[in-house]
């Protein structure tokens, strides 16, 4: 799921951010002739810093910093050149507007008013938009050599490392499945074959009937593995009752007492509901087996653009998302789906984890 | 003794018609939808139902609902729930109307035949039912809440074996002593448990609600 990127859209953001834009032609021929000072290190670096900022205004979107290099040079000799060009376009637009307005016609009539009044409207409308588009080169220019393309970069980093997790996570999963199944109702099922295959076969009917009794426990039991198998893949009371009520069942299994305030309008995707259930497992887990708390409490909520999970107790504190898997478990399974997970547990307590995960509902 | 089976599944449904009309149930009515099983609950008015949690259309917990659903229109109304699993949230939920006539079993328990049976008749009979599975979970947890926690160790196993549905001979039999002493114990519980005076089998009903539902009480304000 790609994560939003939050700028302004719409009608009002674009005439706002053109205006932005146009106003940034006489500020970059400005730093053009600041070259000169651009030897100094420090106004070197506050050029830079405010066209990034301008640039980032311009285009509506944040551009990050990168390191200082051939690439600043570079745009400071190209802005060196295209700045005062820009401002001379746009002077040349603003100096016709001028001539049409001193403009004093031989014959003078509403018509003659009118016809010179709609081009001055014209031209100076023209005139914004070119200086607009300019500006707008100027930023994009900018944002190519200035910023350090990271948020693209970064995010490719994220999605790689958290698809990474995932797909090991799944794997581990699968794994486990399959020694589950291999040593639990497999194993049992085989068992009962066997013992009803002797029952088959056995002459003495008493003999026959304790075989009989061997399978049918063996079945019972093949039963109970595959029951707790399920569980572990998927809860049945997740389907049946969503998240709030899956959670509201884990808790009433908790050893300790477990509040809870679980509100939440819709169903949010399965995927999203079974990862946030199995974090607020393991967010339980976590308290009843390391933060001696006497009590816990899980709140849910969706809040403007995601899901709110937040678990805290009365423990002792101090948990640390690297020393343990829980943890980082969680982490790793809401990171599948952009989710965060924030720790706050100061020694002494008490814990509080909040987890957080874009999801419309 | 008149019946009604809700099972998707034609191989359970067809054993229990047949385990339960071996037994000296007549099965009036054997369905395998929701909105099949409201009906016939409400048309027939069978001495006991027993159903299958997960039913279609929606193939979640709709076999509970319904039978909550008919139980809002014929109050009392006996029934039994069979499930893969047991969710101490679902136990409560049958239990909440105080009533009696409940039970909650996991399906492999239809494998004991005897045992089931005797199950189905005392649910019929206005008894509990809760499966051994359903109590264990709830002793795992520790003695947490008020007033449960003021409960001896026997008299919470005691406790236990009510939920299950055993009525005091038989938990008599269990423990190897006189039924006399499991009457003290269940008195004990019942007054430690804040139970007023009334049938013994109403009594039995409430303690074993207030086992499920003893919870925490209200949400952290933080």
């Amino acid at each position: 799921m790609p994560r939003v990127i939050r700028g302004q859209t719409g009608g009002v953001g674009r005439v706002k951010r053109g205006l932005i834009a146009a106003a940034g032609v006489p500020l970059n021929a400005v730093m053009a002739v600041a070259l000169v000072l651009a030897w100094a290190p420090r106004i070197r670096a506050g050029i830079v810093s405010l066209q990034r900022a301008w640039a980032g205004a311009a285009l509506g979107r944040a551009i990050p910093a990168r390191e200082n290099g051939p690439r600043v040079l570079a745009w400071l000799a190209i802005n060196a050149v295209v700045g005062p060009a820009f401002l001379m376009a746009m002077t040349a637009v603003v100096n016709t507007v001028g001539i049409i307005v001193h403009l004093r016609p031989a014959v003078n009539g509403p018509s003659v008013t009118f016809t010179l009044s709609l081009a001055l409207l014209l031209l100076s409308a023209l005139g914004l938009v070119v200086a607009a588009l300019m500006g707008l080169a100027e930023a994009r220019l900018a944002e190519l050599l200035l910023g350090s393309g990271d948020s693209l970069a970064q995010r490719v980093r994220e999605l790689t490392a958290s698809r990474a997790a995932a797909v090991d996570a799944r794997a581990a999963e699968l794994r486990r499945i399959e020694r589950d199944l291999h040593d639990g109702a497999q194993a049992r099922l085989i068992a009962v074959r066997l013992n009803l295959g002797l029952a088959r076969s056995a002459d003495d009917p008493e003999q026959a009937r304790e075989l009989i009794e061997e399978a049918w426990e063996s079945a019972g039991q093949a039963l109970t593995d595959l029951r707790d198998l399920v569980r572990g893949i998927h809860p049945p009371v997740l389907a049946d009752r969503g998240l709030a009520g899956a959670i509201e069942a884990a808790a009433l299994l908790c050893p300790i007492p477990v509040a809870t305030d679980l509100v939440l309008a819709g169903r949010p995707e399965p995927p999203v509901e079974s990862a946030l259930y199995f974090a607020a497992v393991e967010a339980m887990t976590n308290v009843t087996k390391h933060s001696q708390a006497t009590r816990a409490w899980v709140r849910l909520r969706h809040t403007g653009d995601g899901l709110r999970l937040v678990v805290g107790d009365d423990g002792h504190g101090g948990a640390d998302p690297a020393a343990g898997t829980g943890l980082r478990g969680i982490a790793e399974r809401l990171s599948a789906f952009d989710g965060t997970l924030t720790v706050r547990s100061p020694p002494g307590g008490p814990t509080i984890l909040t987890m957080e995960l874009p999801c419309a509902l | 003794m008149r019946v009604v089976i809700a099972e998707d599944l034609t191989l359970l449904r067809d054993g229990l018609i047949r385990l339960l009309s071996a037994h000296g149930f007549e099965v009036v009515e054997a369905v395998d939808n929701g909105p099949m099983l409201l009906a016939a609950l409400v048309e027939q008015a069978p001495d006991v139902a027993v159903i299958d949690v997960r039913l279609p259309p929606t193939f979640t917990d709709e076999g509970l609902r319904t039978a909550l659903e008919a139980r809002r229109r014929r109050p009392g109304l006996p029934v039994l729930i069979l499930s893969q699993y047991v969710e101490q949230l679902y136990a409560r939920e049958l239990l909440s109307d105080r009533s009696g006539g409940i039970g909650y079993l996991l399906k492999d328990r239809i494998g004991d035949v005897a045992e089931f049976v005797e199950s189905v008749r005392r649910v019929a009979g206005g008894g509990t039912a809760m499966d051994a599975e359903v109590i264990s979970q709830l002793l795992t947890r520790r003695s947490r809440d008020e007033p449960l926690a003021e409960l001896t160790t026997r008299e919470r196993e005691v406790l236990a074996l009510m939920a299950e549905g055993l009525s005091n001979l038989a938990i008599a039999a269990r423990f190897g002593v006189t039924d006399k002493a499991i009457g003290k114990h269940t008195n004990n519980i019942f007054a430690k448990l804040g139970l007023p005076p009334s049938d013994d089998h109403n009594r039995r009903v409430m303690a074993v609600l207030a086992y499920l539902q003893a919870g925490p009480a209200s949400p952290d304000p933080s």
